[in-house]
């Protein structure tokens, strides 16, 4: 990595120089003025960067060299299945029947592309065990609230309006809860017991007239699997609700247990997890959202179908939730996504989950003895770890997550869950090699002898990256999130 | 079993399963319990190979009509734009693809760096002095904006133009139910908002008026009267508008805009079938700390080194949870970044450059449209869109253009009930005079 301030792209720039390449205007050229009312042409150009393509290019390189991918290295962010991206899937969403079609073209002119999502539900609909699938969901957040938008439905159509809680375990991802409100929900948390699964004592307390849904991910964000699942179920089931299942873990159990069967009502997938996106440096995602057959006439418009061999949209849905997102969901994604499931097949599904969970149990076993191990017992494709005895020592997580910068590797995901304490949760995916797994292992033992050793090389860290430990409350208390020139400043 | 995505051999399972100390690897799923264990094999198609598997979807592209074969005149919200070859090759630079959501700034700075660079892109093109790293897309941002002006004003009904995209419409009204959020909409009249009937609906409980710029119709919305019109009750100005067009127009926060949202894909993204493409969010400093999503913020290491990180979290949900000002998490990054690259590429004289071209173009088309017969659904100032009345189902005379190798415009009779064989035509600075002059022709037949 160069260690060297790389100049915002503004600072590069220097008037007169291009990089575009425009073909020259070939119809009567007409005073701009006249073409819109007074005052509406814009007067100051908008202080976009000028440079030359070679420059625009290494300026580019250079940031990509200040960042780390999977491909770069290992990248075990628990919950968020950093697994390899392959590189066939990025192909083949450029191809120009894919790539370069508009969402209103007459359904005639589209068959192909709307053939391969129709399959690709058809797929998800088979690993997940639901009814139907919509693929119109953006993101993972996304299809939480769509989930959550028709479980109100259903509720409301059955003239039930006192459903207005959601209940959320006190381990679940942070947009559980945030979903829920942008539902129009309330939310309740129930607590995990001291195995670390959702403490069904607790359920029966917080469950009643009023719950609308209960959100679980299965395996939860410890990585244990809810063994009471199907206690879990019967207890919502009979108090009216609905059993939302979020799958940001399904890395664990394509194959294994299907959401279906273990008697979720509702399911969103994220494509750029479990089934390679990528993950685009924070996005675009896909979020597509399972439903058992209660909830179908809920589904966002529109829903696709097939008559004979012709593919059709259709609108007239009078149930339906409505639209969440233009159009049909991030096509471009779920191609990706299509293409990965296509290659692996069923066996190939079976061991991504298999190998997974091993590559965990592996990574979990042989770093137990040198960390403290919160639930001692298998985990799925994720673990966590608790670094308490390291705080002891005056070492906290955050430092061992930056002191692992300096070994090459991203951390793991860090305080989170919050029912944790010092909690790092790891997730090595099934793409890893086994001295990938080792050589992680063993940097994460010599950072475990460093805390009682030599404890201010762990506080300290980074030693090695481009940049040290950034100020985050001077970020936050005098914001600056826009470059602005120099002079303009000085005036 | 072997495969490429799967390093491990039947040695590594035997030493990793005795590390652990289980016998098979299904000994570690033994939790999961046996009512729900899936037994047999998922019935999906079987596995293919890389040559087998590209041969079958490239068949499957090929039964689409692409923009690269045909000439294309919809737009109707997405456009088939100019997109310079660099901006696939840095987006295609696995170090930013294969990365997540930059937690760890210090291994994350070419990301970070790229989202502040294009947060001042868009501040620089929408006149406004905070933006985010991106939303999901312009409907979701349109809505989002209706959201923060309820939080904001603690008013529940937001006033929305007809003549706004009704995908967006669509959207917003979704996410209105769910907030108990009341959506009025102002009737158009001539193919722009009629403020006449704006000024009746406007009342002290409305948390925001909500038109686009330029219109669903192409049009040219006067911001100035709608802002002097909403300001007057203190609602939110919200502007949705197509970033590309603010290079030749002038910006909505020159206009006293509140919230300006809007779909960055025009600028290098393709039209991938309606997504992913990326929302934009850009608002004054007066609502920075309500802005949903990520933001990046400039700050400096230990070392006083100046350096980027995710900043203000408190809004977010991985924080404040159910009291987030969204639920946003993932978000476009790769597109925001793909945006950035050809924001750049065209610069400050190219951005001008490429918008007054599609208002030249469009202007040319509807000319020689008219001189040909063809009435205009309305006269007023347009930029690259603009409405044509035929006499014949749009549908009808779309399915005859395709066999000419034309993509035609957008059926307005699908979301208006008084537009019906109204073709809704879009001109870019990708169509040359010759294919302007071959859409005439062949639409002349059928007008």
């Amino acid at each position: 990595m160069h260690k060297k301030d790389q100049p915002l792209i503004f600072e590069l720039s220097k008037e007169g120089r291009t990089g575009y390449s425009l073909t020259p205007l070939d119809v009567p050229d007409v005073d701009i003025q006249s073409l819109a009312p007074q005052g509406f042409i814009r007067e100051t150009a908008p202080e976009l960067p000028e440079v030359a393509e070679l420059d625009i290019m290494r300026h580019y390189t250079a940031l990509s060299k200040r960042n780390h991918g999977v491909d770069s290295g290992f990248y075990p962010l628990g919950s968020c299945t950093m697994k390899y991206n392959p590189k066939v899937n990025e192909s083949v969403a450029r191809y120009a029947g894919f790539a370069h079609i508009h969402p209103l073209q007459e359904a005639s002119s589209v068959q192909g592309a709307m053939e391969l999502m129709y399959d690709l539900q058809q797929h998800l609909i088979e690993i997940t065990g639901m009814d139907e699938v919509t693929l119109q969901p953006a993101a993972g957040a996304h299809g939480e609230w769509t989930g959550l938008m028709m479980i109100r439905a259903f509720h409301e159509a059955n003239g039930d309006f006192k459903r207005t809680k959601v209940i959320v375990p006190d381990s679940a991802h942070g947009t559980n809860p945030a979903s829920a409100t942008v539902a129009g929900f309330d939310t309740i948390t129930v607590k995990s017991d001291d195995q670390g699964l959702v403490d069904l004592e607790d359920l029966k307390r917080v469950v009643g007239e009023d719950t609308a849904a209960l959100m679980l991910t299965n395996p939860n964000t410890l990585g244990l699997f809810e063994e009471n699942i199907l206690e879990m179920a019967s207890i919502i089931h009979e108090a009216g609700g609905k059993l939302y299942y979020d799958g940001a873990n399904l890395n664990a159990v394509l194959s294994k247990a299907r959401p279906g069967d273990m008697g979720f009502d509702v399911v969103h997938l994220n494509l750029h997890k479990t089934f390679t996106g990528p993950h685009g440096g924070g996005g675009p995602g896909s979020g597509p959202v399972g439903v058992k057959k209660d909830l179908v006439p809920y589904l966002p418009k529109p829903i696709l179908v097939k008559n004979g061999d012709r593919y059709d949209f259709d609108y007239n849905r009078p149930d339906s939730i409505g639209r969440v997102k233009p159009f049909y969901g991030n096509f471009g994604i779920n191609v990706r996504a299509y293409t990965y499931i296509r290659t692996m097949g069923p066996d190939g599904l079976k061991a991504v989950s298999e190998y997974a969970v091993l590559n965990a149990n592996y990574m979990m076993r042989r770093l137990a003895p040198h960390f403290d191990l919160p639930f001692d017992r298998h985990c799925k494709h994720e673990f966590v770890l608790s670094g308490k005895r390291q705080k002891k020592l005056g070492v906290r997580t955050l430092d061992i997550a930056k002191r692992l910068l300096d070994f090459g590797y991203h951390p793991p995901t860090i305080y989170f869950p919050l029912n944790v304490e010092e909690c790092m949760m790891i997730e090595p995916t099934e793409t890893e090699s086994k001295e990938t797994l080792d050589a992680f292992i063993d940097a994460m033992i010599q950072i475990a002898k460093e805390v009682e050793d030599s404890p201010e090389v762990v506080q300290n860290a980074p030693h090695t990256t481009i940049i040290g430990r950034l100020d985050e409350t001077k970020a936050a208390r005098q914001p600056v999130l826009r470059y602005i020139k120099k002079e303009a400043v000085e005036v | 079993m072997n495969h490429r995505y799967l390093p491990m051999t039947d040695q590594d399972q035997k030493e990793m399963l005795q590390a652990v100390g289980v016998e098979n690897i299904n000994d570690l799923f033994s939790d999961i319990p046996e009512k729900v264990r899936f037994q047999g094999d998922l019935k999906i198609k079987p596995a293919k190979s890389e040559t087998a598997l590209t041969r079958e979807l490239l068949n499957m592209a090929a039964k689409n009509a692409d923009t690269k074969q045909y000439i294309s005149f919809l737009g109707a919200g997405v456009y088939d734009h100019y997109s310079p070859a660099i901006v696939d090759h840095v987006i295609s630079r696995s170090e930013f693809y294969t990365a997540y959501t930059p937690y760890q700034p210090e291994i994350s700075q070419g990301e970070l760096q790229a989202i502040f660079e294009y947060q001042t892109m868009i501040c620089e093109l929408t006149g406004m002095e905070v933006a985010n790293s991106s939303m999901y897309d312009g409907g979701t941002s349109f809505a989002e904006a209706a959201m923060l002006s309820a939080g904001q004003t603690r008013r529940k009904k937001v006033l929305v133009s007809e003549a706004v995209n009704p995908e967006s419409r669509a959207v917003l009204k979704t996410y209105a139910a769910g907030q108990h959020i009341e959506v009025v909409t102002v009737p158009q009249k001539n193919g722009v908002t009629d403020l006449e009937k704006l000024k009746e609906m406007l009342t002290d409980e409305v948390a925001a008026v909500m038109v686009q710029y330029p219109n669903f119709f192409g049009q040219i919305e006067r911001l100035d009267e709608i802002e002097a019109i909403t300001h007057t009750e203190k609602a939110m100005f919200v502007v949705s508008s197509n970033p590309l067009s603010l290079g030749a127009l002038t910006p909505p926060g020159q206009f006293g805009a509140d919230i300006v949202v809007g779909d960055a894909q025009p600028f290098g993204l393709p039209q991938a079938f309606g997504g992913p493409h990326c929302g934009y969010f850009a608002v004054t400093k007066k609502l920075m700390r309500k802005v949903p999503g990520r933001l990046v913020g400039e700050t400096t290491d230990d070392g006083g080194q100046r350096g980027y990180v995710l900043t203000l979290q408190a809004r977010e949900q991985h924080i404040r949870r159910d009291k987030a000002t969204s639920n946003i998490c993932s978000n476009q990054a790769l597109n925001a970044l793909a945006a950035s690259v050809a924001m750049t590429a065209l610069g400050k004289r190219g951005i001008e450059e490429i918008a007054r071209q599609n208002f030249k173009k469009a202007h040319y088309a509807k000319q020689q449209l008219t001189s040909a017969g063809i009435q205009l659904a309305e006269e007023g100032y347009t930029f690259n869109e603009f409405v044509i009345k035929l006499s014949r189902p749009v549908k009808e005379i779309n399915e005859a253009l395709l066999q000419k190798g034309i993509i035609a415009g957008y059926d307005l009779g699908r979301d208006y009930e008084n537009r019906e064989n109204q073709m809704l035509v879009a001109v870019t600075e990708q169509r040359t005079k010759e294919d302007i002059d071959t859409f005439v022709k062949e639409l002349i037949q059928y007008a």
